[in-house]
């Protein structure tokens, strides 16, 4: 139990997905304009993540491994997400209309988020059991969360400010990030 | 096999491998395919088509000028009846009535409007009272003590925060004072919530004479500010042959449903402030 603790605090802070592995960079500065938004984007994430990581877990122990399939690891792996993504939608616009309407757009988006894939291929290299790799990706994917509603605050505030003209826009965002990534560097030494 | 003889390229590339590969993943793509087919099927939405070809009727602008979030807003509220056929403000005669068509209504064609901003007070008809060196917006330039620089602290200040606020380039700030291009206007009320002194009213398109004016000043003080402001003196209304035009709190106001455009007022104006379109 303690180790799950450990794994799920480490996957958040110690290695957060943005900001240490730079995995799901795209949504992270492309949906980071307002922290409503940004919030969306991050519980859409995290139950992207949740749902994609224990299908490629069974896909990959179920279907690659005894096929000694083992090398098609990545195609196999974007195939399934995509196509589970677009399920889970379909599925979501029948069965509650309520959820499909708050996760709106961002749910096709995170398809393509390398973050979800990173995961799942993260999983089966440190070759975790199911509870371990599903406390990872929650880590993980709560690590994005609390990334991107932290730069969306931050990018509020930068909103009425006096920036140099070279620094407007996207230049001042991404050393912003690159500040929020030293600050996280501080949580390294709690594991 | 012609790789067999070069002996490196044997490790690296095997034939048999990569079909099998090619093949694995083109079998989990079809059933992938087919699953998602088979839940497509099962899980499928109705849409009201009706609501898709109102969607192709409307303009997508998505400005908001009818009160629904976009244009998909009004095409759900418009396929449900909870929105009127003609809900769009933007939208031209004949896509309302194609619209009308779709839902088996007849459209009642409403008087197309324009947005018309109440102030003639340019840089030569008014002065300033001080010099204002703050944010190039309306909104913040209000905030100042007297509500902007110009003498007349009802009119323009020509900021141009309803420029901004307009999509359809629409109105431009001339010589100091908001002016709307009545063709390119769509009346879709954007500069009317915009400017922070209520200037901008929304009068039907075919209005023949418009009061340019806001100022609720007594004559005298009005003539101070502004050398062309309504004074409140009543002589349109004696002009005035079907009763359309009142005078309160010192301000002429037109009363469209009544006027029938003969001018007299406008001729008869001491400011010139009733003017011609």
């Amino acid at each position: 139990m303690k180790e799950l603790i450990l794994i799920l605090i480490g996957s958040a802070l110690v290695n957060n997905v943005v900001l240490s592995q730079f995995l799901g960079l795209c949504p992270f500065l492309g949906v980071s304009k307002k922290t409503k938004t940004a919030a969306s984007m991050g519980a859409a994430v995290i139950f992207v993540i949740m749902i994609a990581s224990a299908v490629t877990y069974a896909v990959h122990y179920m279907i690659l491994v005894p096929l000694h399939m083992e090398y098609m690891q990545t195609i196999v792996f974007i195939l399934v997400i995509a196509a589970l993504v677009q399920m889970i939608e379909m599925m979501l616009k029948k069965v509650s209309p309520a959820i499909y309407s708050a996760l709106g757009v961002y749910l096709p988006l995170i398809t393509t988020n390398c973050a979800v894939l990173g995961v799942a291929i993260t999983n089966i290299q440190d070759g975790s059991t199911f509870a371990e790799s599903m406390m990872n990706s929650l880590g993980t994917s709560v690590g994005f969360l609390i990334a991107i509603v932290i730069m969306a605050g931050i990018r509020e505030r930068l909103e009425g400010n006096d920036i140099p003209k070279p620094f407007q826009g996207m230049p001042i965002v991404l050393i912003t990030a690159g500040l929020m990534a030293i600050a996280f560097c501080g949580f390294s030494g709690i594991i | 096999m012609i790789a067999n003889s070069i002996p490196y390229m044997v490790l690296a590339f095997n034939i048999q491998n990569v079909l099998i590969g090619g093949a694995f993943v083109g079998v989990l793509g079809l059933v992938l395919g087919v699953a998602l087919g088979i839940i497509g099927k099962m899980f499928f939405v109705k849409v009201d088509e009706r609501e898709v070809q109102v969607r192709e009727c409307l303009p997508g602008n998505n400005c908001g000028g009818c009160g629904y979030a976009g244009c998909d807003g009004l095409a759900a509220a418009i396929a449900k009846g909870e929105a009127p056929v003609n809900g769009c403000p933007v939208a031209n005669a004949e896509a309302k009535a194609k619209i009308g068509e779709i839902m088996g209504q007849t459209v009642d064609e409403a008087d197309k409007k324009v947005a018309f901003v109440k102030c003639s007070g340019t840089c030569d008809k008014t002065e300033r009272k001080y010099n204002y060196y703050g944010i190039n917006d309306c909104r913040k330039a209000v905030m100042v003590p007297g509500a902007g620089d110009k003498l007349c602290s009802y009119g323009c200040m020509g900021f141009g925060s309803c420029v901004d606020a307009c999509q359809f380039d629409a109105i431009h700030v001339v010589d100091g004072v908001a002016v709307v291009d009545k063709e390119k206007c769509v009346a879709c009320g954007k500069c009317v919530s915009t400017c922070p002194k209520a200037l901008i009213e929304l009068i039907p398109y075919k209005a023949p004479q418009a009061v340019a004016c806001s100022s609720k000043d007594k004559g005298k003080d009005v003539r101070v500010a502004c050398k062309t402001g309504c004074i409140g003196c009543m002589i349109c209304t004696k002009q005035c042959e079907t009763g359309a035009i009142t005078v309160t709190d010192n301000l002429a106001k037109i009363d469209y449903e009544k006027c029938n455009g003969c001018g007299k007022c406008a001729e008869k104006c001491p400011q010139k402030i009733i003017v011609a379109r």
